[in-house]
């Protein structure tokens, strides 16, 4: 069955919510256990397909990339780098 | 004058070879004095606090980078690394001083107008402090902010036709050898598989799709120049099936003299006349040459594709004509279990040379591509299964090459479909069992019960 993106989109807001209280940021890996029984590049697929819809974003420290609700955990703005 | 003394990176400038110090202080003299009055977009004096906020690393013996950042261009999710200070009241022109990777062009040729392109870009709206090339082979541009990364993404795709490079948990720069474009001993060409799948897998390069980090990259033949034995989770070597070519008249002009060996690279100094046993057949780690009557002859069929007899005697041994790839997975650097080099999965897969049409043989790039879509069909194949059993299995940040030690060599194989051969063995087993599979044992695990009492009382 293939994944609809806003019925996943409800799926991974719920979950990422729901465990915001102890982290802002998941691997990719977390996301295919939102989602039992899809094929993992499904899910990422749908996972990047947020990113560009701004409900996720990206975190990378160079060698790995995690991700997490767009404007939770450490922004740009708390690093010193405000708009110009 | 400089900003901060800096008396511990004075040091590293005495040695006898060229200094990243020197170069760094180089560049702050130049945003110094800004002779070509470049409107800099970031803190002019970015390079001589790197040197300050550097240091005090040295000085302190610890780093003051602070891990990773959200930091990006839209719609991508690789290509630029965020790098903040941890002391940005102290050395306020690095408080942000992100990285970005540009694709490296193919082979990493290119034209000196591209270069100053880059630079003008980079002085204006980075620190102009480059590391020409990072360990995966991209073009690396150290220290911006983020202001300036979709002004940089804009001017490298629309005026540079250049693209970023990968990071993070994605499919990273493919590298590769120069090829046939220079090279004899070249087995397929490079450029254009390198090319086909980076631009077969651009979702992959440019948005995390794995559990950590993926590199292809190119060997031309076993010389292994850009060493994608070591460095790649998937190498691919070229080399041939059938026997190496072998010109017996200029293996006799190598003999008496006439061809210097190894094309002549070592004749800066006299090491006597050549001496075809010691520095050839002696050599061969199979012992598989022999050289009688005046003839020279090898026993292909244990050439380990070592090169070392065609590279001494290049004019008078060709490689083979039936030419294609070897496939090795898992290479990786330490961390976890450990550096290793790549295992052998897949022999030897052909690649049609009569295929070898270009991209002006077409009307458009998407015709060339599905054309080489057909060309590589079996490459292709052996990607995305391998990439199929690393998403389900892999663990978050483990390597191909760690799930292999894990799991085992023959589970990848299992994956891939290809069946275990004498090739693929390390080592002898050091498991005493042997683990039989239902679909391999006659019958399966079934059995009629009552046939089996017949013979056998309860």
């Amino acid at each position: 069955m293939a994944l609809e993106k806003e019925e996943a989109k409800v799926v991974i807001v719920d979950n990422l919510t729901k465990k915001l209280k102890t982290k802002s940021k998941f691997y990719l890996k977390d996301f295919y256990a939102f989602f039992p029984g899809e094929k993992p590049r499904a899910v990422k697929n749908i996972v990047n397909a947020l990113v560009k819809d701004e409900v996720l974003e990206y975190w990378s420290s160079g060698s790995t990339t995690m991700i997490g609700l767009k404007g939770m955990g450490k922004q740009a703005n708390a690093e010193g780098e405000g708009e110009e | 004058m400089a900003k901060h003394n800096t008396p511990l990176l004075d040091e590293l400038e005495s040695g006898p070879w060229p200094s990243f110090v020197s170069d760094i202080k180089q560049e702050a003299d130049v945003r110094a004095k800004n002779e070509k009055g470049i409107d800099f977009q970031i803190p002019s004096e970015a390079c001589d606090d790197l040197l300050g906020l550097l240091e005090l690393s040295y000085k302190d013996g610890t780093t003051h980078w602070k891990h990773g950042g959200i930091v990006g261009v839209f719609g991508y999710g690789g290509g630029i690394i965020g790098r903040y200070s941890d002391k940005p009241k102290e050395f306020p022109a690095v408080a942000a001083f992100h990285t970005i990777r540009v694709s490296q062009p193919g082979a990493k040729y290119y034209t000196t107008e591209f270069l100053r392109q880059l630079m003008d870009l980079w002085q204006l709206r980075g620190s102009g402090l480059t590391n020409m090339h990072g360990s995966t082979g991209d073009i690396v541009l150290l220290g911006t902010t983020t202001p300036q990364l979709e002004e940089i993404f804009y001017t490298l795709t629309h005026d540079m036709d250049q693209d970023l490079g990968g990071s993070g948990s994605n499919l990273r720069t493919p590298a590769d050898c120069i090829g046939q474009s220079r090279c004899e001993y070249a087995c397929y060409d490079t450029q254009e598989i390198c090319y086909f799948l980076t631009m077969m897998y651009q979702d992959e390069l440019h948005r995390p799709a794995f559990p950590y980090k993926f590199k292809f990259k190119f060997d031309g033949c076993p010389n292994c120049c850009v060493a994608s034995i070591a460095r790649s989770d998937l190498s691919f070597i070229g080399t041939w099936r059938d026997q190496i070519g072998i010109d017996q008249a200029e293996v006799a002009k190598y003999i008496d003299g006439t061809n210097p060996a190894n094309a002549g690279a070592h004749k800066g100094r006299d090491w006597g006349a050549f001496d075809l046993d010691a520095e050839v057949l002696n050599l061969c780690p199979t012992e598989c040459m022999k050289y009688e009557d005046g003839k020279l002859t090898i026993n292909d069929k244990e050439c380990t594709r070592c090169m070392h007899c065609i590279n001494v005697m290049p004019k008078a041994l060709k490689i083979g004509k039936q030419r294609g790839v070897s496939l090795l997975a898992g290479a990786k650097a330490p961390i976890v279990d450990g550096a290793q080099m790549g295992s052998l999965i897949v022999p030897f897969l052909e690649i049609d040379q009569t295929m070898n049409k270009q991209l002006a043989d077409f009307e458009s790039e998407e015709e060339w591509m599905e054309y080489l879509e057909e060309k590589y069909a079996g490459v292709v194949e052996v990607i995305e299964s391998i990439w199929d059993y690393w998403m389900e299995e892999g663990k978050n940040r483990e390597r191909l090459g760690e799930l292999m030690i894990r799991q085992g060599l023959q589970k990848l194989l299992e994956k891939i479909g290809m069946e275990p051969q004498a090739v693929h063995v390390d080592h002898p087993r050091t498991n005493p069992y042997i683990f039989w599979k239902e679909d391999e044992v006659p019958g399966g695990w079934d059995r009629d019960i009552n046939e089996y009492r017949k013979h056998h009382a309860r």
